[in-house]
């Protein structure tokens, strides 16, 4: 904190490799009214450096409370997670998360937002901060609305400045919980096309937690299928389609369809299990 | 510039109606007229005693305010933060609150006599549970998600409070604050007319001689120096920050 200044707009901006996150045997249960949930069940998972992994399943198989934990927000009752070979113990800048909701602070005028998590790196100089800033709004395409305040925006703006915001502190890892799910379809489809750009470009590692299938087939590498009660993997896919995918092209429809089929083997009733 | 006219030609019927009433009634002992209570403002402003009385009651209501907010303010903040605290202190702020701050006025007279220190002590009460009852209330309407947010973001403790939660609180905090100011100014007058403390005559030690002298022009004179001083206050400090509020915030 007190060391010299080095570092510089340009330097924060520079890409950085992109961390390994591996999962290890990671269980958790939920107590809850009616009895005991197993949300995760000995959950195994590696995802290599700058991979798109989607997770996929119907509400209540777990895969938020998986994202929770690898942001480190929830603790494991067991097994433990690793981020570029270090245990994870607690929430950290190099795994950041965007929620369903925005979560974005209505205090703060959409610049400020971006600020928030700059200003918690100390080697930096608020002219650095600043730049930085300005730097991932326009990569967001909302730099007309810098001053704007939160409540003014469309959902899509918003998700877009937790976007930025999320990427302002230069993570390694990107966790994504259903940041889409709200947006209206068209709303969605330009924002699959800005995070496959934006992934592309930053080279981040990105765990996306969605229930639409169609959605996790156009931006995932990988598609894991979880089943609920007890919440496991219970199947994978590899989608080895050329980017940037279109979420309406035929070949990513044959890929969804064959996952909608493994997520209906398991699932026969469209299950709203309590957590 | 129209809402300002409006205001400005409802004061003026308010003030004929006033008149008309008066003349009809003609007592202007009991009822002054609105030129009677004009000529007693405007002697009082010229010698100097409405001056001195607006800012003796101003400086006690603005140090103890501000007194209250100082130490309601982390007050509440704490009794957000630690359950034991919100079952003892939180129960006990909710008690007092509802306990109108004139009941202080018998009970500060015996422990501080006729003094200064009489008048702020019953203006800290009226200030000082809404306010940290107000802070309380809006840290715990604070949605969870801000906090995960700024967790991710790895802020910390000491900055998730004062960069997070307690901006989150603000339209609770402040309005607890205005209703502190409300209530900090309601106790002060009836101390005021309750009281004399040589150290200084306040208005409302003002308007209590209006009435020794049955001098009915000083009492609504005093009454109207009042009001406005509550709408200034309103005007001056409120307004702007709820209008900051709702412009951040969206919400009106």
């Amino acid at each position: 904190m007190f060391g010299p200044k080095t570092s510089s707009a340009s330097e924060e901006l520079q890409v950085i490799a992109p961390s390994k996150l591996s999962i290890e045997n990671v269980s958790k249960r939920f107590r809850t009214g009616t009895g005991d949930v197993l949300a995760l069940d000995h959950i195994n998972l590696q995802v290599g450096e700058g991979a798109f992994v989607c997770l996929v399943g119907p509400s209540g198989c777990g895969k938020t409370t998986l994202l929770n934990i690898i942001a480190g927000l929830e603790k494991p009752d067991s097994g433990r997670v690793l981020a570029d070979g270090k245990r994870v113990t607690g929430p950290g800048r190099d795994r950041l998360v965007m929620f369903q909701e925005s979560a974005l602070f209505p205090w703060l005028d959409v610049f400020g937002n971006v600020l928030f998590p700059l200003k918690l790196k100390p080697q930096l100089t608020n002219k650095d901060r600043r730049d930085v800033a300005r730097y991932y709004l326009e990569l967001v395409g909302l730099t007309r609305f810098e001053r704007a305040n939160i409540h003014e925006l469309s959902g899509g703006m918003k998700q877009r400045v937790a976007l930025a915001r999320a990427l302002a502190p230069n993570p390694r890892v990107l966790l994504m919980d259903e940041p889409f799910a709200a947006l209206d379809a068209l709303t969605r489809e330009q924002l699959y096309g800005d995070l496959q750009r934006i992934w592309k470009e930053r080279k981040k590692t990105i765990v996306f937690v969605t229930h639409n299938v169609r959605e996790a087939a156009c931006l995932g590498d990988r598609v894991l299928l979880f089943s609920p009660n007890p919440g496991r993997i219970q199947d994978e896919f590899e989608i080895d389609l050329a980017r940037p995918r279109d979420i309406n092209s035929v070949d990513l429809a044959s890929y969804s369809s064959r996952i909608m089929r493994s997520l209906k083997g398991f699932n026969a009733e469209p299950a709203e299990v309590p957590l | 510039m129209r809402r300002f006219v409006s205001a400005a030609i409802f004061v003026i019927a308010m003030i004929c109606l006033w008149h008309w009433i008066a003349r009809l009634t003609n007592k202007p002992m009991l009822f002054p007229l609105p030129w009677q209570v004009w000529e007693y403002l405007k002697s009082a402003a010229e010698d100097g005693t409405l001056c001195q009385a607006t800012l003796v009651t101003m400086r006690r209501l603005v140090v103890g305010y501000i007194f209250g907010i100082v130490v309601g303010l982390p007050l509440g903040l704490l009794t957000a933060r630690w359950r034991v605290l919100q079952d003892t202190l939180g129960v006990l702020a909710l008690g007092l609150q509802t306990l109108p701050s004139v009941c202080w006025v018998p009970l500060a007279l015996v422990w501080f006599g006729q003094t200064e220190a009489a008048m702020l002590f019953v203006v800290v009460m009226g200030t000082l549970w809404s306010v940290i009852i107000a802070t309380e209330t809006g840290v715990r309407n604070v949605p969870p998600i801000y906090r995960r947010a700024a967790l991710t973001m790895g802020s910390r403790r000491l900055h998730i409070w004062f960069k997070v939660i307690l901006p989150a609180a603000l339209p609770f905090i402040v309005s607890g604050m205005k209703q502190g100011w409300a209530f900090a100014w309601r106790s002060l007058m009836a101390a005021e007319i309750f009281v004399s403390i040589l150290t200084g005559f306040g208005l409302g030690q003002l308007l209590q001689f209006g009435r020794d002298q049955s001098a009915m022009e000083q009492v609504v004179g005093i009454m109207v120096v009042i009001v406005v001083i509550g709408l200034l206050a309103d005007k001056i400090f409120f307004s702007p920050v709820e209008r900051f509020l709702h412009r951040r915030w969206g919400t009106s």
